[in-house]
């Protein structure tokens, strides 16, 4: 059981457009009007933005989520509470949000100022525009191109960019540093986690994800010949969302607030906000490579498939969120010596062993 | 990449209170560094110089947030050098108690900070979880969680309240428990291992050469501990024995604290068994000291403190000077450094436990 979102909003435009506002446009007088808001182009448009809207709204609203989440848990996981405000610590983002609103918008007199404004337009722009690729079920998403595992993984590398000229242009001795290390940590995980990647594709024969959840759902997650996969792209996804073991960006012990320093008020929210969208979309990219998608078993069809693929999300997000209670923060040498002697290998083999499965036909 | 000067402080995470350190870097490696202190230089040495004997007690122990008790005990000891008193049996056992008892508060606090200084949060609120026990053990002797003004010339202020050998005894087999805890998160974590071994390797002719003291000193191998060495109350009757590491490094400064801790619940124990029930715990001083000199020295949770007071005849100190451990154990700081990651600072400076309050006196 899935919803179709194309159908639906697709039905609902032309009901607007066809049935409502047309005729009222033409008892008015409006013709041309009328049956350019009838023609296919608008039509297609106009759901286009609703869904891309709702599609935003969905992956916010679970960013959000994902902050409350993490509070919660690293609280539990610290034996404290995490936060009390409004009912089980809910408000929280919100009273945040307006914190941050409400805060004057400096710009350091020695910043260059264009490149200073655009690194956080870039971040959030970039982390936002993943939400596009994600589908949530077969007829839940907002495109759905031939190679979307590639082009995610790709959108997902330009945010050390905007991170390095962040820190660039912040002229502070540690924002340099910490947009330096962003450029460094990149070459560490980069190259693990796309062939940690590669095993999956070469199993399912496909870039896409639909096809990659339709693989698993005649066949068996990839968890389970890809274990070794799912090792390397979870810890090199947590590099490449900056999360504990691998923040050395924004190290706080030592860079204060790494390539952040220099932002205040609403960017340094929006780009707060923007990494755990990135978390999301970096589990969404677990679950549907990995944990079968919004596969699920037989007999609980009735619970709809973007449910269960969000609480797939969510399990894998609480991974990371465990993952930071226990771990504490690794060293630019040593995130290098990690991902080349330690992941790369691994992501080697992982792909050896999905070309030995695939030839002969395991799974 | 060209040299750069970073301050390091005086407002910075790192810092652990009010200093500064400047480093050179060269990409990311220090090539050189120079602590700055003297920010929160309050001109103790020099105020207590306008302060009757009692009066100085309550002040010294605000040299440290972390242990009091251990300063006011070693000011204590100085004048009762100098004045010749000697100590009533039963206070001596009480002050070497709650000398180990503030030794695991401290040993907390600063595992409590070291947490963050790597990167994780989790062993913070585990040790200041734990350290608010023995906050509430100090409570119910002298009614304060942190400067306890409960060392007097003499004695100690008061006996220990009722139930107080159960409500120690309870705390130590939980605490014992806990210590466990931190070694499955810290020492069979392979990360928090990387960034702590091999780290600021200080050999133990350099530490020695240096002045280091304490834990610091004992992690260089170096078998040197005030307790053993210098046995000053009642230690030299206690059932103990000093840790050492020969590493050097980062982690073996952290193993030294965390057996510490371990000796410090034993010795606790040692102590409430042979702890005489009763008697005096104060003896009456004298209001004017003689004219002349007096030391008191004790190994104090970070190292050697050392305190010497000149008396003049009058109630008030002529002179009063203070040796804090970390002064000297900072000076050091540049030589550990060296050839280092910036990502190290914190993990360096932070196992040598900083207290600005002692340094900047």
């Amino acid at each position: 059981m899935y919803i179709d979102i194309w159908q639906f909003l697709g039905g609902l435009v032309h009901w607007l457009l066809v049935d409502i506002i047309g005729p009222i446009l033409g008892w008015i007088g409006f013709h041309g009007l009328e049956s350019w808001l009838g023609s296919p182009g608008v039509l297609n448009f106009v759901t286009i933005l609703l869904v891309a809207l709702i599609v935003f709204t969905v992956g916010m609203l679970v960013a959000i989520t994902h902050i409350w989440q993490e509070r919660k848990t690293l609280g539990r996981l610290m034996d404290r509470r995490g936060t009390q405000v409004g009912p089980i610590g809910l408000f929280q983002n919100f009273a945040d949000g307006l914190k941050v609103l409400v805060k004057e918008a400096i710009i350091p007199d020695a910043a260059d100022p264009l490149v200073y404004n655009a690194a956080p337009v870039i971040i959030i722009g970039v982390s936002l525009f993943m939400f596009v690729t994600i589908p949530y079920s077969q007829g839940f998403y907002v495109a759905n191109p031939q190679m979307s595992v590639l082009l995610t993984l790709a959108i997902f590398s330009l945010v050390p960019f905007g991170v390095l000229i962040g820190g660039w242009a912040s002229n502070n001795k540690y924002t340099l540093i910490g947009g330096l290390r962003a450029a460094a940590q990149i070459i560490a995980y980069e190259i693990p986690l796309l062939l940690s990647v590669i095993g999956v594709i070469i199993l399912a024969g496909s870039l896409n994800f639909m096809d990659i959840v339709a693989y698993q759902q005649s066949h068996v997650w990839m968890v389970v010949p890809m274990i070794l996969g799912f090792v390397v792209f979870i810890i090199s996804m947590n590099a490449e969302l900056e999360r504990v073991p691998f923040d050395l960006p924004e190290a706080e012990a030592e860079l204060v607030e790494g390539w952040m320093t220099e932002f205040g008020g609403m960017k340094f929210g929006l780009i707060m906000m923007s990494e755990y969208a990135r978390g999301f979309v970096g589990a969404s990219i677990a679950t549907l490579l990995f944990l079968g998608g919004w596969d699920m078993p037989s007999f609980l069809q009735f619970i709809p498939d973007e449910l269960w693929f969000l609480a797939k999300v969510f399990a894998v997000f609480g991974l990371f969120i465990w993952i930071r209670g226990a771990m504490p923060r690794v060293r630019t040498d040593q995130i290098l010596a990690i991902g080349w002697k330690r992941l790369l290998p691994l992501a080697a083999i992982n792909i050896f062993i999905a070309i030995i499965f695939k030839t002969l036909g395991w799974f | 990449m060209t040299e750069m000067w970073i301050n390091m402080g005086p407002q910075h995470p790192m810092t652990h209170g009010l200093w500064n350190l400047r480093i050179k870097v060269d990409g990311e490696t220090i090539t050189d560094s120079e602590p700055v202190i003297g920010y929160l230089h309050r001109g103790w040495e020099k105020e207590v110089e306008n302060r009757t004997y009692p009066q100085i007690i309550p002040m010294s122990d605000r040299l440290c947030y972390g242990s009091s008790f251990t300063w006011s005990h070693v000011y204590c000891m100085a004048v009762e050098d100098l004045m010749g008193l000697e100590v009533p049996e039963k206070a001596k056992w009480i002050r070497a108690m709650s000398d180990e008892l503030q030794r695991i508060g401290n040993h907390l606090m600063w595992l409590a900070a070291i947490g963050p200084d790597l990167g994780n949060l989790t062993i913070f609120l585990y040790a200041i979880r734990e350290r608010e026990m023995f906050l509430d053990l100090f409570q119910a002797l002298c009614g304060a969680r942190m400067t306890y003004n409960y060392c007097r010339i003499g004695g100690v202020r008061n006996d220990a309240p009722p139930n107080w050998e159960r409500d120690v005894l309870r705390t130590l087999d939980y605490f014992e428990k806990r210590i466990n805890e931190y070694e499955d998160l810290v020492d069979r974590n392979a990360v928090f291992r990387m960034r702590m071994e091999g780290l600021a390797y200080l050999s133990g002719k350099d530490a020695v050469n240096l002045g280091v003291t304490g834990p610091s000193l004992r992690g260089s191998g170096v078998k040197f501990d005030v307790r053993e060495n210098d046995p000053y109350e009642v230690y030299d009757e206690i059932d103990w024995h000093m840790c050492t590491r020969d590493e050097g490094d980062v982690y073996a400064r952290y193993r030294v604290r965390i057996d510490e801790m371990r000796m410090s619940v034993q010795i606790v124990r040692d102590i409430l068994k042979k702890m005489p029930k009763s008697g005096p715990i104060r003896v009456k001083t004298p209001r004017n000291a003689p004219v002349g000199t007096g030391i008191g020295r004790m190994e104090d949770p970070r190292g050697e403190s050392f305190m010497y007071v000149i008396g003049d005849g009058s109630d008030k100190p002529y002179r009063l000077k203070v040796r804090s451990p970390f002064f000297v154990t900072l000076s050091a700081a540049p030589h550990m450094l060296k050839g280092y990651k910036v990502a190290d600072v914190p993990s360096i400076m932070g196992m040598l436990d900083v207290c600005m309050g002692e340094t900047d006196r």
